[in-house]
């Protein structure tokens, strides 16, 4: 076990330089690493939030409200269809997932109609192929109507990437650095904003749906707006947007809605000076927009957003040109950010925060310096143990020990893993069980001289046979590793992943690197090189 | 210079000792656990967590009285290392997820106006309830797992009597650790539970150690009374195993008094783990061999390598 051969030497050499060579960017800045040549490892550490400052905000669609949608729409065509066929239809129930009711005369014809028709209104949805949407039973006279699960599911899995194509671009319109946003697990997003620990803006940004329409007010009743009455079939009461008691009554009918935007900017009206947001519409809303607008002129129309009306005002005249402007007594960052939200796109589905964690710049800076700190103290404290215990082997594991540190560091740079607070722990308690390898090793050898054997027999022997209890000691930590990895997330993750690596190269160096040392100097060594005083 | 070496302490004569004094500490911790409970921290209970350092003291009490008129239900203001670093917990408010965010923002406004220092606001944390409880399950189930993977492991890698051995001194470890978070009342978070896998992971590895030397001793001394067995294979794991609970110790205590105040619950727990974990593979789950029955006849191959 003591032989090295040349080339032996030359790859354990080699693997610890590269790996050495990854942990060197990280004790230059940015700048300085510009200046070194391109073969040159550039990759430093990847801070956690919990030390580089930043906020970590999970969010949940609600898949809910996007089947409660699918619900309505289908309920809308289904009573459509029956009308049509002029079948008179009773005991109309909407549950959450289904429809049913009681008819006479529903015949495949008119379930080919209802499928169809469902179909086309779901196509832009999602491509389902020629595969059916729709389960329809019948017993009977009474019809129960149904999604199928595939159709429900490819809905939420479409709203979610749709969300997640919103949530990025209304962020990156902030301009925020470097912002991560992923999908997790059927419906959640997780969003890592770094250098932001105030993320309110950013969720009230995302706290909105932002569906824009503009709908005509109803001014065919007459209407109280402080104590509304009900209001008549195809109208509905929606109370405004600056004042929650001051109420409208809207037609449901939908003149133009924000998906026919194309653009929208905030600014300021250049009579009152009030900061508005103007908009331009594609051709479909333009057209659209004028027709309604040339039909309707003397009456009021309104702006409506996440069913809140911002404002309402009288149509002068057609308007033609396809652009407009929203004033409701914003201040200019109110204008700023719905400008942002119109541009963005509206969410198919509201987003639910379900967990925050902002960190300040500041206290990630603290949280560094003192992992440093206990690093280096902790690390002392292990050199010296060492070296008071094994002598001149406990000095080689020393060497080793450093070695191993920087190695860690090494591959978190190669792989460009997270460090986190926790991490840094995960390293601290690897230099406290690194040396166990090599002390397992050094007490076996100790135990062959104190048997009789000479010193390089003791050493050949010590490696032997600490080398089962070696593996079968670090794989238990490994495992344990390893569960953590998979169950936890963020900052404890990182922990998992500094103790695992750490694991690797104890082990690594105590076989190879220690030993190599160890067999270099193996024709002088003596029995207190190990910590044996000389009669033992 | 330190010489553990060549021992020959009889462990296995206070194992009736020891095991009584487990017994008693597995029942107080089991008994706390049913009194006191787990302090949870918001990873688990759900609610906000508001870290703020401010330019001046700031009494607390009236700051604590202050935030109790919001109407936020429980709310906790303690001090966070110094004086200037405050901690405020608002525990989980009724209504679900979308609700729990109005409170930093409700918290933030009343502090602006109460105190007249500077404030800066170093750490945010606002749990909803679907996520704390997602936490726990994950949790839980993470500690199960990993015990369970020990069991196999060490079956696969020994036989069921060391696998069970093993496994006990596991569970005595994982209990007394819970149990001193209950009697301490200490906060329990997410960290701890990382803390509790790492003393699984940590416990296990000291328990091998010894179980592979009892292994090779079983090989060696084939009529060797097992209560000596296992006494001789403690004493010749002993140098090594303090030797490396030393150095982690040294590591962690490191850590504790330096590393900052976020982790020092995190490092307590190790701490409190890394003493129990050896304590237990010296204490409980050697001695326990003796009554497991463990098998004396390895294979045949090995049996031949071991005789020489």
């Amino acid at each position: 076990m003591l032989y090295f051969s040349n080339l032996k030497i030359f790859s354990v050499l080699t693997v610890i330089i590269i790996t050495l060579l990854f942990a060197v960017p990280n004790f230059f800045g940015k700048d300085q690493l510009e200046t070194f040549p391109n073969f040159f490892p550039k990759k430093q550490v990847n801070l956690g939030l919990d030390l580089q400052g930043g906020s970590h905000l999970l969010l949940e669609v609600d898949t809910e409200e996007i089947i409660k949608e699918r619900v309505e729409n289908l309920n809308a065509d289904v009573r459509r269809v029956l009308k049509k066929n002029n079948l008179n239809y009773s005991n109309f129930k909407v549950s959450n997932e289904s429809l049913k009711f009681i008819v006479e005369g529903f015949n495949s014809e008119i379930q080919k109609e209802i499928s169809e028709l469902s179909m086309s209104n779901s196509q832009n949805i999602l491509a389902m192929g020629d595969q059916t949407n729709l389960i329809i039973t019948q017993e009977e006279n009474t019809v129960q109507i149904n999604f199928t699960e595939e159709f429900i599911k490819q809905s939420v899995s479409n709203a979610v990437a749709q969300s997640l194509e919103i949530v990025r671009r209304r962020i990156d319109e902030l301009g925020t650095r470097e912002p991560s946003i992923q999908r997790q697990g059927s419906s959640r997003i997780i969003i890592q904003l770094p250098g932001i620990d105030d993320p309110d803006r950013i969720k009230s940004l995302l706290g909105q749906t932002a569906k824009l329409t503009f709908q005509l007010v109803d001014t065919s009743v007459n209407f109280d707006p402080f104590n509304p009455s009900k209001a008549p079939i195809g109208s509905e009461i929606l109370a405004s947007d600056a004042d929650e008691e001051f109420k409208y009554i809207v037609k449901k009918r939908i003149m133009v809605g924000g998906e026919n935007l194309v653009d929208a900017q905030p600014g300021f009206d250049p009579q009152t000076n009030e900061p508005i947001v103007s908009f331009r519409f594609d051709r479909i809303g333009a057209t659209k927009f004028g027709r309604v607008t040339q039909q309707n002129v003397g009456k009021p129309f309104a702006i409506v957003l996440d069913n809140k009306v911002i404002s309402a005002p009288v149509i002068r005249e057609a308007i033609l040109g396809g652009s407009g402007q929203i004033s409701g007594g914003f201040d200019s960052e109110e204008a700023n950010d719905l400008a942002i939200l119109l541009r963005a796109g509206a969410l198919p589905a509201p987003l639910i925060i379900l967990e925050e964690r902002s960190v300040g710049p500041d206290l990630g800076a603290d949280s560094i310096e003192a992992g440093q700190f206990a690093a280096i103290i902790g690390f002392i404290a292990v050199i010296i143990f060492m070296i008071f215990v094994y002598r001149y082997f406990g000095l080689l594991a020393d060497i080793a020990l450093i070695i191993n540190l920087f190695m860690v560091l090494g591959v978190l740079s190669l792989f460009q893993a997270t460090l986190t607070l926790p991490g840094i722990a995960g390293i601290i308690l690897t230099i406290g069980m690194a040396v166990d390898a090599n002390v397992l090793i050094f007490e076996r050898v100790k135990e062959e001289i104190r048997n009789g054997s000479n010193m390089m027999n003791a050493v050949e022997n010590g490696y032997k046979r600490a080398l089962s209890t070696i593996l079968d000691a670090n794989i238990t930590t490994l495992i344990a590793a390893i569960i953590l990895f998979f169950m936890a997330s963020g900052p404890v993750r990182g922990f998992s992943i500094t103790l695992a690596i750490g694991i690797f190269t104890s082990v690594f160096t105590a076989f190879t690197f220690t030993r190599l040392l160890i067999s270099l100097n193996a024709k002088r060594l003596k029995p207190n090189f190990v910590g044996l005083s000389k009669n033992a | 210079m330190l010489n553990i070496s060549g021992t020959q302490i009889n462990f296995l004569k206070v194992r009736v000792i020891t095991f009584i004094l487990s017994a008693i500490l597995i029942f107080l911790s089991i008994g706390a656990f049913f009194v006191n409970g787990l302090n949870f921290g918001i990873d688990f209970k759900g609610g906000t967590l508001i870290e703020i350092e401010t330019s001046q003291e700031i009494e607390i009490s009236g700051l604590r009285d202050n935030l109790n008129t919001l109407e936020l239900g429980d709310v906790q203001v303690q001090e966070f290392g110094s004086s200037k670093n405050l901690l405020i917990r608002v525990e989980q408010q009724l209504g679900g997820d979308q609700v729990q965010q109005d409170v930093v923002q409700i918290v933030k406004d009343s502090l602006g106006s109460y105190l007249s220092t500077d404030i800066n606001f170093r750490r945010t944390e606002v749990v909803g309830p679907k996520v704390s409880g997602e936490l726990i399950q994950s949790g839980a189930i993470a500690i199960f797992v990993a015990v369970f993977a020990m069991l196999v492991y060490i079956w696969f890698r020994f036989e069921w009597q060391f696998s069970l051995g093993a496994v006990l001194a596991l569970v005595h470890d994982v209990i007394l650790t819970i149990g001193v978070f209950c009697i301490t009342q200490l906060e329990f978070n997410l960290p701890i539970i990382a803390a509790i896998l790492t003393i699984v992971g940590y416990s296990m590895n000291d328990t091998v150690v010894v179980y592979d030397r009892v292994r090779e001793n079983l090989r060696k001394y084939r009529s060797k009374e097992i209560t000596d067995l296992l006494n001789l294979s403690i004493n010749d794991t002993l140098s090594r195993t303090i030797v490396t609970s030393v150095t982690t110790l040294l590591a962690l205590l490191s850590l504790f008094i330096f590393g900052g105040e976020v982790i020092k619950g995190f490092t307590f727990a190790m701490i409190w783990g890394v003493i129990v974990g050896t304590y237990s593979s010296i204490f409980v789950a050697a001695p326990l061999l003796r009554y497991l029955d463990v098998k004396r006849e390895w294979n045949t191959t090995s049996a031949v390598d071991s005789t020489r």
